[in-house]
């Protein structure tokens, strides 16, 4: 177990010099000229700039020494700086991180709650109508395109029935709260400011929605799985026998097991979360990190894509990490071998 | 096999248990799409890049999915972004399950340093999440639709690499590749006529189970501006002009539709074919 831990934290240094490494390839690969990715188009008839720039990003050297300047910069967390917004692009993305944060966490406390339910129904049910239906409602989760059923449900919701506010994370007559923590939600409860906290909530709702029914399938398939595994084993037969309630046995017997294996689902999840928030905070003008990339993707602003792509690619491998440490905790039989 | 067979007489009239409802369903919507890429040429439909009524009309008789913001037919676009999606997720499937084939039976074959170094770099390439990875590629390149083909060649084929891996590392060792190396075959003998034959069917469950994942993110990838460029009948690229005429709903509805039908479709056929060939799932 120790073992364990130990060698996939060790491995992790080097996986991380290895994101670097390929963002480095990537950026060389820039239409001929690494230049391009670091000087916007305007700024290249500035020799200043150009100068300054090539000394920065020692560009002037040979390739090795580039390479060498390159992750000593993005050691010390210098990711270049945005051509669009003028401002560095570690400086950006800490300041969008806690949108992304809060409509990420919105959607994955739906998606993960309604997916158990959903799983939990499904294999209770095994084979009945009510199993098909879930598992083809959570499998629509994740085969529609969130950027279509985004403006969709937007029209639907918004326009039509009026429930939910428009796009973007608060009414353009509210001024957001002081910033703590920089969730709105939180920081209008700790401001004691009710009405802006409703608003703020009833900004996230669809979004959220959006998002979390995209791992909704996945977090379904796995509980449904992982639960057909447990309902089948001596002690639910014993508890059943001692005449315990379906939903006691269902819940406490079952469920509490069968989400051991789930836990994975964290990992799992990333990746969809990822690309789901890309696209869901595109449509939504939700101001995070999705639609920063975007907005950087669309106006071919390269330290900013490199930027999110290297903080992306780093937050992906420590959640896995994180996750297969948990189960590693949570199951006895990979801590024993 | 077929000599042991029942008899015909007593042979059971039903389909195959692998064959269920959805798996059917399944198998239409992608013959659905598939003759509809290769013969929409000949359909009896509006042209998908002229105008053809007027602008932003809802649907009705003359234009089932209404028409969009330049009077182009949103039916008629929908059905012709099929050969762009199709071709371009073959493309993409096909180069990333040779490569990574290849790359993952050398590395499981040969082992050691070129094994470590082989999978270091399976491990790194999938520690990206794929949209970004994909983004970041194709906006370096130079956004379209060739760009964008190649970026999502480099995401994907790492899952190949690691898949072939497992399979040529569990097959190397049984008994008929001790033989045919005892027999004196050669290394590319052994591993071409005695593992990878044994080997393709979870390949193949993953690439059908892919495709679908590939047309969304190709789609995701048009709908943010990397893509395909304005005229073309892309369904990501309509998509993106039906957020501009958001009122407009199904602008954007036809080619929703299609990408949702299509992942959905091989979804349930890489079900299908996990019944079908993956002992375990019994």
């Amino acid at each position: 177990m120790t073992r364990y831990i130990v060698r996939r934290l060790l491995s992790l240094p080097l996986l991380l010099l290895g994101i670097v490494s390929i963002a480095f390839l990537i950026s060389h690969f820039t239409q001929g000229d690494p230049l391009s990715s670091i000087v916007s188009e305007r700024q290249m008839d500035d020799e200043q700039a150009v100068a300054a720039a090539k000394a920065r990003w020692g560009l002037d050297k040979s390739l090795p020494e580039q390479y060498l300047v390159y992750v000593g910069n993005l050691l010390t967390g210098d990711l270049g700086i945005s051509f669009r917004t003028k401002q560095p692009v570690s400086q950006d993305l800490l300041e969008r991180l806690p949108a992304t944060l809060e409509l990420v966490i919105a959607a994955m406390l739906f998606g993960s709650l309604t997916g158990i339910a959903l799983g939990v129904v499904a294999a209770r049910f095994r084979d009945r109508a009510a199993d098909h239906a879930a598992r083809l409602w959570a499998l629509t989760g994740s085969s529609t395109p969130v950027f279509w059923s985004g403006l969709i449900l937007l029209y639907i919701f918004s326009v039509k029935l009026g429930w939910v506010p428009g796009p973007g994370r608060l009414d353009a007559r509210m001024s957001p709260p002081d910033g703590i923590t920089g969730f709105l939600t939180i920081d209008a409860l700790l401001a004691g400011d009710t009405a802006l906290f409703w608003d703020a909530v009833h900004h996230l709702i669809l979004p959220a929605l959006v998002l979390g029914w995209t791992v909704m399938g996945i977090v379904s398939r796995l509980v449904r799985a992982s639960m057909l595994d447990v309902l089948n084993q001596d002690y639910i037969v014993a508890a059943r026998a001692r005449g315990a309630g379906e939903l006691r046995v269902l819940l406490n017997h079952a469920l509490r097991n069968a989400l051991v294996p789930t836990l994975t689902i964290i990992g799992f999840t990333f990746a969809y979360l990822i690309t789901g928030a890309v696209l869901t905070e595109a449509i939504f003008s939700w101001t995070g990190i999705g639609s920063y990339a975007v907005d950087a993707a669309r106006g071919l602003d390269y330290p900013a894509i490199m930027g999110v792509t290297i903080v992306g690619g780093a937050a992906f491998l420590l959640t896995n990490l994180m996750t297969d440490i948990a189960y590693a905790f949570a199951d006895p039989r990979i801590r024993l071998s | 096999m077929a000599d042991v067979a029942a008899p015909s007489s007593i042979r059971t009239r039903r389909l195959p248990a692998w064959l269920k409802l959805p798996v059917l369903v399944g198998i239409a919507i992608i013959v659905f799409w598939i003759v509809a890429s290769l013969s929409i040429d000949l359909w009896p439909i509006y042209d998908p890049i002229d105008m053809v009524g007027r602008r932003l009309q809802p649907p009705s008789a003359d234009h089932w999915f209404g028409t969009d913001a330049l009077g182009r037919d949103v039916l008629s676009r929908t059905l012709h972004g099929a050969r762009f999606s199709l071709m371009m997720s073959c493309a993409v499937i096909i180069c990333a399950v040779l490569i990574g084939s290849a790359i993952g039976a050398i590395a499981g074959y040969v082992g050691g340093i070129v094994d470590g170094a082989l999978m270091r770099l399976v491990d790194i390439t999938l520690s990206f999440p794929p949209i970004l990875l994909a983004m970041a590629v194709t906006a370096a390149m130079g956004p379209g639709l060739q760009n964008a083909a190649l970026a999502m060649i480099i995401v994907w084929w790492p899952v190949y690499a690691r898949l072939m891996r497992g399979q040529v590392l569990s097959i190397r060792s049984r008994e008929h590749v001790e033989a045919a190396t005892a027999a004196g075959a050669s290394h590319a003998r052994t591993l071409i006529k005695h593992i990878l034959p044994l080997s393709w069917s979870p390949i193949l469950i993953n690439a059908t189970m892919d495709f679908g994942q590939v047309v969304l993110l190709t789609a995701s990838l048009s709908f943010i501006g990397l893509g395909a460029s304005p005229p073309t009948p892309e369904w990501g690229s309509m998509i993106s002009e039906g957020a501009i005429h958001f009122y407009q709903w199904w602008i954007c509805s036809g080619p929703g539709v299609a990408i949702l039908s299509v992942v959905l479709g091989f979804n349930f056929l890489g079900d299908g074919l996990r019944d079908l060939l993956d002992p375990r799932s019994k």
